[in-house]
């Protein structure tokens, strides 16, 4: 089967997931963003490029940062970006997904950004595209269920060439709620795909999904064994609503075991660097000490996460 | 056109300066288009000798052909080290056609602030204007067919020269 996120030409035509895209794909779009970066400090803070598109910012699931982020990436490329709060007007009432994008495309839109609690939500929109013959409209993932946030994957890549350079001697670990988490599978893909040393998978037992050795990381589930030597650690939020799954004893519990304090960070290497997709919670996965500390990247993130969505969003609308 | 015919792209850019001096503002800035702009404005900034450091201007994202062609896949930043308000700048380009270019990088230049005047200088002119656009220095005028195309591009020592593609 054909990969449903490249074109005839193996193109781009939508952002589904970091899964299956070639290394050049990555890399251009990775090259493209750090062209991005400069356009935010201008003047001006906009070019051309996206004029006279209609982007709809579909969030079937709340999200503050991701969609901001995704309203400025748009907006600094002259795009008009329009807010639909689906979650409680047409979906409310009934509406299904696919009839709710038949109305949007009949109001002429160009590009969809699509957040939804359902994995694989966005992949039916865009097959639903397909079969009615507008692949020139393009769909962006900003995170389906479990399954993956591919922009975030993107922005944690930028992040790690930016301080790193290459990716071939890196040690990275991934902390924390990897089972919940679309992050840390868009992640650990980006990372396989880009060439990256190592990658481990550090948590409980109870937050690893159980078939995680076949995604090709190496499983701790003691966090100084995890963090010892790594030149970068990625924490994940520690989703509070997971406590009373009784996957976990108690937020205190958790950030004795798997907080980052700079006792702990003090085992990866000197220079490593601390990212975290945000919003973090302190004094849960992370030290407040770490996370204002010189170690961490985590605005950075922020920056350079509005750079790589401007270039996703032009090279789809480009192909 | 063979390349023993083409002219001396290093023995232009001294011609290019030497149109340019008598009319140069004291405190004009070099903006070069990327890539072939870039080099030339390099030259310029030498052989005038201009203290302040060029500006480069990569006009993808300016494009009006995005549409059609996308995004073309080596974008290299922008950069404008100076401070452009009430500047008289001169626009550096290797090769000016359409005209689709000049006008991009005009665009792109004003979203960084309001230059006191822009004039354009290009190493050669090869016709063929879609726009009304007009380079007040050129070192070398001539007629190409739209199938032609003229690349500048330094060789293994550094020295820039030209080569003429013919696609037809």
């Amino acid at each position: 089967m054909p990969n449903p996120q490249l074109n005839a030409n193996g193109e781009l035509n939508h952002l589904l997931a970091i899964d299956g895209l070639p290394r050049e794909v990555l890399v251009h779009i990775l090259d493209t963003a750090s062209s991005f970066l400069e356009v935010s400090d201008r003047d001006v803070k906009k070019v051309p490029l996206l004029r006279g598109k209609s982007v709809f910012n579909l969030f079937f699931e709340n999200s503050t940062r991701t969609r901001t982020t995704f309203e400025i990436a748009a907006k600094r490329l002259s795009a008009d970006v329009i807010n639909l709060d689906v979650g409680r007007s047409s979906t409310a009432k009934g509406e299904t997904l696919l009839d709710t994008i038949d109305n949007l495309v009949s109001m002429h839109a160009d590009m969809f950004v699509v957040r939804h609690a359902s994995s694989g939500a966005p992949y039916l929109i865009a097959e639903h595209l397909r079969r009615i013959g507008r692949e020139d409209v393009h769909v962006v993932n900003a995170g389906d269920g479990r399954h993956a946030h591919p922009t975030q994957g993107l922005l944690d890549m930028y992040t790690i060439r930016h301080f790193k350079q290459d990716f071939s001697r890196l040690k990275v670990a991934i902390v924390g709620d990897i089972l919940h988490s679309r992050v840390a599978r868009s992640d650990i893909h980006a990372l396989a795909t880009l060439g990256a040393g190592e990658v481990r998978a550090v948590g409980p037992q109870t937050l690893l999904p159980s078939a995680i050795g076949r995604m090709g990381v190496r499983v701790f589930n003691d966090l100084r064994e995890g963090i010892r030597d790594c030149d970068v650690v990625i924490m994940l939020r520690l989703q509070n609503e997971r406590m009373s799954g009784a996957l976990l004893p108690s937020a205190g519990e958790y950030f004795k075991c798997y907080g980052l304090t700079p006792e702990i960070l003090s085992l990866a290497k000197p220079e490593a660097i601390v990212m975290h997709p945000g919003p973090m919670n302190r004094g849960v996965e992370i030290d407040s000490e770490v996370a204002d500390g010189p170690q961490a990247v985590i605005l950075s993130q922020v920056t350079f996460g509005i750079a790589v969505r401007m270039a996703v969003m032009s090279i789809l609308a480009g192909n | 056109m063979p390349l023993s015919t083409l002219p001396d792209a290093e023995a232009q850019c001294v011609a290019l300066a030497g149109l340019i001096r008598p009319k140069l503002q004291p405190d004009a800035v070099l903006v070069g288009i990327h890539s072939g702009g870039v080099w030339v404005a390099r030259r310029l900034k030498e052989l005038l000798g201009l203290q302040a450091e060029i500006g480069l201007v990569d006009v993808s994202f300016y494009r009006d052909d995005f549409g059609e062609k996308g995004l073309h896949p080596q974008v290299k930043p922008t950069s404008i080290p100076f401070e452009m308000e009430g500047r008289p700048l001169l626009l550096v380009d290797d090769v000016l056609y359409t005209g689709r270019t000049t006008r991009a990088a005009i665009n792109e230049l004003f979203d960084y602030g309001r230059p006191a005047s822009v004039r354009l200088a290009v190493l050669a002119d090869r016709g063929g204007r879609e726009l009304p656009i007009y380079a007040e220095f050129c070192a070398w005028q001539l007629e190409l067919a739209d199938s032609q195309e003229l690349v500048l591009e330094p060789d293994a020592a550094g020295r820039l020269q030209w080569r003429c593609v013919d696609h037809a």
